[in-house]
């Protein structure tokens, strides 16, 4: 009788026991599911924004080159061409969009249209300056709150003085889709202008090539560096106090915040050293300083895993300690410091904040073409776009994520293929 | 002047090497005897004392060339009684109708003469910088020549600078740290000699706006750090209850539970989650998880600031979450199996095995996991930026707005720096706080860590 009471009891604890195991286990899973879920909206919330961004809006217009009000002639040089009155012919057009328009209602058709739309008549002049007094149909960019209003970013239902387009605009907009002179086409702004006050004209070309000069100031000052500091390291190096204080040097300095070094930047590098502000020479020397870190930690390892009788084997043969590390050992450990430096650089590439303290955050509407030249980074003009009111900022900000997160991909990837492709196993 | 002095340079080198091996082998020849080393090594002794000078020069130059002209314009330049001179305005007026003739049009007299004096002294100081890189160039190599021997061990000597240079390499790393420690020092000396440390740890006003001009009806700015501290404490929980359990709970099913194949994929998945930039968190942030926290607040009744510290505490938690997870895993793994399998043979189950047995062997590793997540956190910046407020709040409410020590140093930065005031100061004291709280968690932590690897070992 007792027995089967004990023998009850101890299956219902190891039912209890077992479920709990199980609980345990699905706890864990269900902790791992919730961070690859969060990944993936983080992923999707950012794509379904900024897909939009790559197309822009334009608008079908009427243009008279008429060479009267242009005061231009059929052989005027292109310098006079540069000074012809295009924004007369822009005004004519615009007040041709529509027939009868009154005078304020042509006031509300110029904020359709983008303020870039001069450069756009005069562009397609110079390109073809045989259209001189005819009359042409000519797709030119759309005002940002059109173009947000038409994606749907912007909603039509809120009432009027809270909305950037009235309702004599809206309705025009409604009259301009009716009659089909509006779409949407490739926006090839996004990737051939820099930045701009005005959304629809903003791009990433100045802040991408900031970006690529950045990294190339980073990897000429880090990947030198490193090389050398770690064969020094792993080579030469006697067993010392000083080598130790080296040591815990590096791996500490790998774990100070990014921002720290900003202040390194403008403290030491702007106000002592004198170097230009804002320009990719001072926030790659930055960088270069943070990454070195990582870089040299992966050098390091590559280091060690060469073999020592490669080393012993040249210098039996005669060969110096120099000749014996730098034309044996280093060369066998390119594969994976290179893997580390790319690893390094698209950390470098991702960086805001260090940016930030050193200048680089200013309104640059040019594409910089040097080093010394002031310029912004990709990652720095996502935080002004993210900052800026203008709504048709945000669908840019998400659509240059994308350009950043597609690079990072790209450098992973290739580091995970040099280090498959050349990675030996001794 | 970049281009033509690196074009410079690479041609003295060159010379200089073809120079110092005719040298040798002209010896060679005359003398008939061996020499100590071979012909390349004494070219590279030339070489290096040729390129070495130069390098010296060329970054003296780069340093100290636009300073010493600044200093000269201003010594000499003609100021108008009674007008207001702000000497870096004035510089960079100079400069820009130095380089463009375009801009002199309505300028005063004394601008033009000084833009004049600015241009001819830059032309000045750039043929003397093309002379005296040509004369130590050759200087440098004739010094090389005439130590040229047969006898002369130049393999020796490059070996030396080799190392030399190498020492160099490595010692780059501390001079980073050296410039850290001393800008901030120097920075914050300067900061706290205008306001009191103790006002500054202490008190709990945080009003960093400073009259601009004299007179103005401002308050005067008051520097208690307390408000921030709090803040970046507040913000950090928040992100630690998010990613402390999410990333030990997911260590412990990806070592203890999951198969190698789960393992294999999502490894890679979860590190992409610590290779996205915090620019992109940030903006995850600001668009996507505050509005939703400010719907959420209003739902249960609560008034949620649009930036408030749950929204960035949240995100900033999910960017944590790799840290740890990596972390944990690599200690959990570290535990020996032979306490596993003496835990499973006394009939414990997977996960009294891994409450009982695992996890508290492994405490020390994982408590050092935390504390670096928590210096992570800390030191984190670009979401805080975007999505936390700027305001110094004191409160513990995470529905409310607070800034945190990186938000401040960011906005003390991004406008006008003006380095007599305390405002722009203020951003190196923060630094350094930082810097020291993250250094010694780090510090903390690695021992932890390494003292708990040596006890398995």
């Amino acid at each position: 009788m007792n027995n089967t009471v004990t023998q009850e009891r101890i299956i219902a604890l190891r039912k209890k026991r077992s479920a709990q195991d199980l609980r345990f286990k699905y706890y864990g899973f269900i902790a791992m599911c919730l961070a690859l879920a969060v990944l993936v909206f983080l992923l999707y919330s950012i794509f379904s924004r900024g897909f939009t961004a790559f197309q822009k809006t334009t608008i079908l217009l009427e243009i008279n080159y008429d060479q009267e009000v242009l005061k231009l002639t059929p052989d005027s040089t292109e310098k006079e061409i540069e000074k012809g009155k295009f924004f007369k012919v822009k005004k004519n057009a615009l007040n041709n969009v529509f027939e009868n328009l009154s005078k304020s209602d042509a006031k509300f058709i110029k904020k359709l249209f983008s303020t870039n739309i001069d450069n756009e008549i005069k562009n397609y002049f110079l390109n073809n300056p045989s259209v001189l007094n005819t009359k042409q149909k000519l797709w030119v960019t759309a005002h940002s709150n059109v173009d947000q209003m038409l994606k749907g970013n912007a909603s039509r239902d809120v009432p009027e003085d809270r909305r950037k387009l009235n309702d004599i605009q809206l309705s025009f907009i409604d009259q301009l889709v009716q009659e089909n002179r509006i779409q949407k086409e490739f926006n090839n702004f996004f990737f051939t202008r820099a930045d701009s006050r005005h959304p629809e004209i903003a791009g990433i070309a100045g802040s991408f090539m900031g970006s690529l000069l950045t990294l190339f100031v980073v990897f000429i000052l880090s990947f030198p560096i490193a090389i050398g500091a770690s064969v020094y390291l792993e080579e030469f190096a006697p067993k010392n106090k000083l080598t130790e204080l080296i040591e815990v040097n590096i791996s500490n300095l790998a774990a100070v915040p990014s921002i720290v070094f900003g202040l390194l930047g403008l403290g030491v590098l702007l106000n002592v050293f004198g170097f230009p502000r804002s320009t990719p020479l001072v926030g790659g020397t930055v960088l270069a300083l943070m990454t070195l870190p990582t870089i040299i930690i992966a050098c390091r390892a590559s280091l060690k895993a060469v073999p020592p009788s490669i080393k012993e084997g040249a210098l039996a043969i005669g060969a110096t300690k120099s000749q014996a590390v730098f034309h044996h050992v280093v060369p066998l450990a390119l594969p994976g410091t290179l893997t580390g430096t790319i690893i390094g650089l698209a950390q470098a590439l991702g960086e805001t904040a260090p940016l930030i303290m050193i200048g680089m955050v200013a309104f640059i509407p040019n594409i910089p073409t040097g080093i010394t030249e002031p310029s912004a980074s990709l990652p720095v003009q996502i935080f002004l776009w993210v900052e800026s009111a203008e709504r048709g900022f945000q669908e840019k900000s998400a659509a240059a994520i994308m350009i950043i997160l597609l690079f990072l991909f790209m450098m992973n990837a290739l580091a995970v293929y040099l280090r498959n492709r050349f990675e030996k196993k001794w | 002047m970049f281009f033509w002095s690196i074009v410079l340079i690479l041609i003295g080198i060159y010379s200089s090497y073809i120079f110092g091996q005719s040298r040798i082998k002209k010896l060679v020849y005359s003398t008939n005897l061996k020499p100590k080393s071979q012909y390349n090594y004494h070219a590279q002794y030339v070489l290096s004392w040729c390129l070495l000078p130069a390098l010296i020069v060329y970054f003296s130059w780069a340093v100290f060339e636009e300073q010493i002209i600044q200093n000269l314009i201003l010594d000499s330049f003609e100021y108008v009684e009674g007008a207001a001179y702000d000497d870096g305005l004035l510089l960079a007026e100079i400069r820009n109708v130095a380089n463009n003739t375009d801009f002199s049009e309505g300028k005063s007299q004394e601008i033009i003469n000084a833009a004049s004096q600015y241009k001819s002294l830059k032309l000045t100081s750039e043929i003397s910088f093309y002379i005296s890189i040509i004369i130590i160039m050759v200087l440098g190599s004739l010094y090389a020549v005439r130590k040229i021997n047969i006898q002369f061990n130049a393999q020796d000597t490059i070996e030396k600078y080799i190392k030399y240079i190498l020492i160099f390499c490595s010692s780059i790393a501390v001079l980073t740290t050296i410039g850290i420690i001393f800008s901030l020092i120097f920075e914050s000396f300067r900061f706290f000699s205008q306001v009191s440390i103790f006002e500054f740890l202490f008190s709990t006003e945080w009003y960093p706006f400073i009259p601009i001009r004299e007179g103005q009806a401002a308050a005067e700015g008051s520097f208690g750090a307390v408000p921030i501290f709090a803040g970046t404490f507040l913000i950090m929980i928040v992100a630690m209850c998010v990613a402390a359990p999410i990333g030990l709970l997911t260590a412990i099913y990806l070592s203890e539970y999951a198969s190698q194949k789960v393992r294999k994929t999502v490894k890679p998945l979860l590190e992409i989650l610590a290779g996205i930039p915090t620019i992109v968190y940030g903006f995850f942030a600001f668009v996507t998880v505050a509005p939703f926290v400010k719907s959420f607040g209003q739902s249960i009744g609560i008034d949620a600031s649009p930036t408030s510290a749950l929204a960035a505490g949240l995100v900033m938690g999910v960017m944590i979450i790799p840290f740890i997870s990596s972390l944990s895993d690599d200690v959990i793994n570290s535990v020996p199996q032979s306490l596993r399998e003496g835990s499973l043979g006394i009939g414990a189950n997977k996960a009294e095995t891994i409450k009982k047995v695992i996890l508290p062997a492994a405490l020390p590793g994982i408590v050092g996991a935390f504390l670096l997540a928590i210096s992570r956190a800390i030191g984190e910046t670009m979401i805080v930026v975007v999505a936390a407020g700027t305001a110094a709040n004191l409160t513990a409410n995470p529905f409310e707005n607070v800034t945190t020590v990186t938000v401040q140093i960011v906005v003390a930065l991004i406008g006008d720096q003006e380095f007599d005031n305390p405002r722009t100061l203020s951003a190196f004291a923060l630094g350094l706080v930082l810097f020291v709280i993250t250094l010694s968690l780090n510090v903390l932590a690695l021992r932890i860590v390494k003292k708990y690897r040596e006890r398995y070992e």
